[in-house]
């Protein structure tokens, strides 16, 4: 018999739409269903020689693999998020076989309930704000200026009193960047009915060179979308750019009780 | 009965974004960041923070050691390269 697990993808109520058949996860594999107690769980099946904790170890380390896995994760996750709430699973979560799946159904029903009525009828949404280091703020301009003469006679002294002066100038920069992605961030929750922060993107990933203040995620009322999408565009105005994505499937917003525990209590 | 469309047809009507058109690193934080994390009887699960590190450093350093040279990327809040 071959070595396999069951991947778990996202977990849905049982008596609403189903995704269109034909649906394919991870490596291309049949997606089947379980159901259990009014829940379904979506999963494949996934050879544990790739699915493995030592296999995986590796691959997670292989961008194409990390990104062609994830693809097809989210692929699974938004067809279903499409039908109704959804309760996505953490990327590569695997079991030991479908028994299993079933078990957790049935431990953990209520709370797959309560996390899945949390997101009925909203949607996630993605803001990032960017400010440019470079764009001229009110603590910038005029460093090294006017000290012509200095620099003639000292100009090792001039060179470490401008440096001081333009660190300063980025601190202060800095600062007020951050301030404005906090304004932003407060400002959403006014319309959002959640929101969460997630870490800053290296600039190598982003591809941006500019400093992100904020890369937050927050769950809107679905008749509240365009009101959220108009309180973004207002902030991309005042001279910081703002990037919205979405609708996501609730990602940020599906953690079990016990998960937030685990989130703030473990070391 | 409405005639049958592509997956990704139907998604992009109902407001979902299809797999192929989505950002991978926005698509990464929410992936490796987000979702229902189960512990206990499985094979295994990326609930394992510095698994998560691990590959997220990774994937940086393999873009910016071309780049940059840069192989020391700190996590915190406040970003490092500042």
């Amino acid at each position: 018999m071959a070595d396999v697990g069951t991947y778990l993808y996202a977990v849905a109520g049982d008596g609403g739409r189903r995704p269109p058949g034909g649906l394919t996860g991870v490596g291309g594999a049949p997606v089947r269903v379980i159901a259990e107690g009014g829940l379904l769980a979506y999963v494949s099946t996934v050879p544990l020689d790739q699915f493995g904790e030592e296999p995986l170890r590796r691959s997670m380390e292989e961008l194409d693999w990390l990104g062609e896995t994830a693809r097809a994760h989210h692929g699974v996750v938004a067809a279903v998020a499409a039908t109704g709430p959804t309760a996505p699973v953490r990327l590569v979560t695997v079991y030991s076989g479908d028994e299993q799946v079933r078990d957790l159904l049935r431990r953990r029903g209520a709370d797959f309930a309560e996390a899945l009525s949390r997101v009925t009828g909203r949607n996630e949404w993605g803001v990032k704000v960017y400010v440019d280091p470079a764009a001229p703020s009110a603590a910038s301009g005029g460093a090294g200026g006017g000290t012509g003469g200095e620099a003639g006679a000292r100009p090792g002294l001039a060179y470490l009193k401008r440096r001081q002066a333009s660190l300063r100038d980025r601190e202060a920069a800095w600062r007020d960047a951050v301030a404005r992605g906090e304004r932003v961030h407060t400002a959403l929750l006014d319309v959002a009915v959640m929101g969460r922060r997630h870490r800053a993107q290296d600039p190598q990933l982003s591809g941006r060179d500019e400093w992100m203040v904020l890369n937050g995620a927050y769950l809107v009322d679905e008749n509240r979308g365009p009101d959220f999408a108009a309180l973004v565009s207002r902030f991309r105005e005042q001279g910081t750019d703002v990037e919205l994505s979405g609708p996501w499937p609730p990602y940020s917003f599906t953690e079990l009780t016990d998960d937030q525990e685990a989130r703030h209590g473990a070391p | 009965m409405a005639p049958p469309e592509p997956r990704g047809a139907v998604m992009a009507a109902e407001g979902r974004i299809p797999a192929e058109r989505v950002a991978l690193v926005d698509l990464l934080d929410r992936l490796l960041a987000g979702g229902v994390v189960i512990t206990g009887d499985l094979v295994l699960s990326i609930a394992d923070v510095e698994l998560v590190r691990i590959s997220l450093r990774a994937l940086i350093t393999s873009i910016t050691a071309e780049t940059t040279g840069m192989t020391n990327v700190r996590f915190d809040d406040e970003p490092a390269w500042r």
